[in-house]
């Protein structure tokens, strides 16, 4: 008898007694902001790798594996995964992540978007995201934004964490706040700075920091440049004094390298997601990176 | 007097140019005032703007949460109202272009619609290019081809269902417009115990390539063993499918459908073959009486992540059904297929990646005996076995740019009798196509696609053909599976 309860409270000690939600985030820089909310409550997996294309992500079948046992899912919206959540999230077959079950968490719709087109828009003008950009993880003041959404959505579904929750994010949105006060600092000699960009990836990170964006390497959303195009480019740039172009890592170089010759500006390569760089592991490591490395190449640049 | 003269015109020349002088340089530092305005009015708006806009951010990250419950929600299930700008921001444009042909009603859409068009032009050596080029949507003509007009709708239907009609457009080498309902189905969205149910009319999930439209294609045309063995226009028919998501650690999952085994589109089933015989037989008239005269299509796919930036999709299928040759006669058609993929884990845009892609598939027909008729001897029964594969490579090598290789094969086990009596049946005889295509997406809405084949027949030898495709997308964001 004795034995048999030693058995039995073996059982519990190794079966999953500590409630934990299972989060898959569309890109890791949602997963990371889920682990610093949830802490031990949640297991997060992301679906994006830090160092690829948000938009063209393939819809691997271990994904429909992964969102078929997701408590919640964390997703951008607003045209950030249209091309291969959608079909994932039908074939996973899972009530608490479809429509607007509980589980799913769409980010979109609680920022403040920028870029919303103001006129009629089609395709002729690229793949224009008529929501307005999705990549506005790239402000910090979202992220604390987007912690706000996540702690109180995860105290729904976990009420008896809520309070774990609210602490956790107290925490952050603090640490964020000193975080962005040393960063505005860091940054603020260089405020002004004219920036080019490859795809409108960075707009938030430049309009946040007093950056001045005049121009990107794709001739339209999603476009790729052609060599008249860059060449009207130049044409335009010349002695405008832009100083930075900025691209992802996974971005070709070649077309950017040249531009900055041309142009008489720097080539600086900054990831646009946690783990886009070995170094950037979670929210505040981006912008801990991004900022250092903008504010030390600006150093350098006369 | 004279002298003076010229003095008073030069001193009025040099005074007059001067002051045009003066004037300019004037003008200049007026404009330059101007500049200098405009340009400080410009940062002045632009700090305005930051700092009205950082205002409102702080009020967004104050009022996300706390504010929820005492705001009016739009939807009595969404207690935390997602859009803290909607009281202060102007609507978001209420048509986005993942579905900019769809109809809306409030924040919801009911209907998506896309279209897309697939049209061919090219030329071949053969002189019987409808006989070279196997597949429903293949050109089988020199010119151009209207390959497939494709209208798509889907949406979610309610709670319990999504639901998706493809009807399609194609001109036919005679000119004649030819309208297909080619799926209509729906689909359950959340059943429990992991299980889904797709029901009506859709193309069967035996294989990669027969359940996918042909602008999801790598090549222009359809590979031979697919056109051979399941028809031109795929395995497709009235029925239903249960599925179900294995609770493997991996990716796999077991497919069982249930169809109508007789038409063109259950080609090596139930299907009268227009009145001309089949593998040497005309065919019978055959009614369902059992359960066991429907088709059905057992599948099973795993699928692994080899590393970061490699997947391997796997499947086996059977297609198990009556055919029209003999009064008790079955077909049995097996396939295996593979893809690889393999994307770079930096890519820009999709690009660069690599895949390969592979199906097999083996056909047993029985065939039944023939009487013999004025036109046919008699034939005895027996069984005909069959064989193909088709194998290709396509490799994203820039973003937009995909260069393409593939191979077919399809060969008999051996000369059957009815082949003896009545000579080559050429929808037996082995025959292989090597296809070389270079494809460039403008954007993810458009392709032109070139390809060449060197096709070798047995009897008729060998044939060249180049064709030039291009397509246009309109609707729906393309939506890509894996």
């Amino acid at each position: 008898m004795k034995f048999a309860w030693l058995f039995l409270g073996l059982g519990l000690g190794l079966s999953p007694a500590r409630a934990e939600l299972n989060v898959v985030a569309s890109i890791p820089d949602f997963g990371a902001l889920a682990r610093t909310v949830g802490g031990d409550h949640v297991r997060v997996t992301s679906l994006a790798k830090g160092t690829e294309d948000a938009h063209f992500v393939d819809a691997r079948p271990s994904f429909i594996r992964l969102l078929n046992r997701a408590d919640v899912l964390i997703e951008g919206g607003a045209e950030l995964e249209a091309g291969w959540l959608p079909t994932l999230v039908n074939a996973a077959r899972n009530g608490k992540i479809q429509g607007n079950a509980r589980g799913r968490i769409v980010l979109g719709p609680y920022i403040r978007l920028a870029g919303v087109p103001a006129g009629p828009v089609d395709r002729s003008q690229g793949d224009v995201h008529p929501l307005g950009n999705p990549h506005f993880w790239l402000d910090p003041e979202n992220g604390k934004i987007i912690a706000r959404v996540l702690a109180e959505r995860f105290s729904e579904l976990e009420p008896s964490h809520k309070g774990y929750f609210q602490e956790n994010l107290a925490r952050f949105s603090k640490e964020l706040d000193s975080k962005v006060t040393g960063w505005q600092e860091a940054l603020a000699p260089n405020r002004g700075t004219k920036v080019v960009t490859y795809h409108q990836s960075f707009d938030y990170f430049l309009n946040r920091f007093g950056f001045e964006l005049v121009g990107t390497i794709e001739s339209k959303p999603g476009i790729e440049p052609s060599a008249s195009y860059i060449n009207s480019l130049i044409q335009r740039l010349q002695g405008v004094g832009v100083k930075l172009i900025v691209v992802e890592p996974y971005r070709p170089r070649r077309i950017p390298d040249y531009l900055a010759q041309a142009i008489g500006a720097t080539l600086l390569v900054l990831p646009d997601k946690v783990e886009g760089v070995p170094a950037v592991k979670d929210f505040i490591g981006l912008f801990d990176y991004n900022v250092a490395q903008t504010a030390s190449t600006l150093k350098e640049v006369p | 007097m004279k002298r003076r003269g010229i003095w008073t015109s030069f001193l009025a020349c040099v005074s007059a140019a001067a002051l045009h002088a003066q004037e300019v340089s004037e003008l200049e530092l007026l404009r330059k005032e101007l500049q200098e305005l405009r340009e400080s009015f410009r940062r002045v708006q632009e700090q305005q703007r930051r700092q009205i806009e950082a205002l409102e951010q702080r009020i967004d990250a104050l009022t996300v949460a706390p504010a929820a419950p005492a705001q009016p929600s739009p939807a009595p299930s969404e207690p935390l109202s997602p859009s803290p700008k909607a009281a202060t921001a102007a609507p978001a444009p209420s048509r986005t272009l993942a579905a900019p042909v769809t109809l809306w009603g409030g924040q919801g859409s009911y209907l998506n619609l896309s279209l897309s068009a697939l049209t061919t032009v090219g030329t071949s050596t053969a002189s019987d290019i409808e006989s070279l080029q196997l597949g429903g949507h293949d050109p089988k003509q020199r010119g151009f081809t209207l390959q497939n007009l494709e209208t798509v709708f889907d949406g979610k239907v309610d709670p319990y269902f999504r639901g998706q009609a493809n009807v399609i457009f194609q001109i036919d080498p005679e000119g004649e417009t030819i309208v297909e309902a080619e799926e209509a189905y729906l689909e359950t969205l959340a059943l429990p115990a992991n299980l889904q149910v797709k029901a009506g009319l859709f193309m069967t999930e035996f294989g990669r390539l027969n359940p996918t439209h042909p602008h999801a294609w790598d090549f222009v045309d359809q590979p031979l063993v697919n056109a051979r063995f399941l028809g031109g226009d795929g395995l497709r028919g009235p029925g239903a499918r249960l599925s179900w998501l294995a609770p493997t650690p991996f990716y796999s999952e077991l497919f069982l459908a249930v169809a109508n085994s007789q038409g063109e589109t259950a080609f090596s089933f139930r299907n009268n073959h227009e009145g001309e015989p089949f593998l040497g037989r005309p065919a019978l008239e055959r009614d369902v009486e059992t359960v066991g005269d429907l088709l059905f299509v057992p599948r099973y796919a795993v699928s692994l992540d080899l590393s970061e930036s490699q997947t391997i999709l796997a499947g086996a299928s059977a297609a198990l059904g009556p055919n029209s040759s003999g009064a008790h006669a079955d077909t049995q058609i097996y396939g295996l297929d593979l893809f690889w993929k393999w994307k770079s884990p930096r890519h820009h845009g999709g690009f660069p990646f690599v895949s390969w892609q592979t199906e097999a598939m083996m056909r047993r027909f029985e065939a039944g005996a023939f009487p013999g008729d004025v036109q046919t001897p008699p034939l005895p029964d027996e069984t005909l076995y069959d064989y193909g594969f088709y194998s290709q490579v396509a490799y994203g090598f820039r973003k937009g740019w995909v260069a393409g290789w593939r191979g077919d094969y399809v060969v008999p086990e051996s000369q059957a009798g009815y082949e003896q009596v009545l000579g080559p049946d050429p929808a037996r005889a082995s025959r292989w196509r090597i296809s070389p295509s270079l494809t460039w997406y403008p954007s993810e809405f458009s392709k032109l696609r070139l390809q060449y084949n060197y096709d070798r027949r047995q009897e008729l030898g060998e044939d060249h053909s180049v064709w030039f495709q291009f397509e246009f997308l309109l609707g729906s964001h393309a939506v890509h599976q894996f």
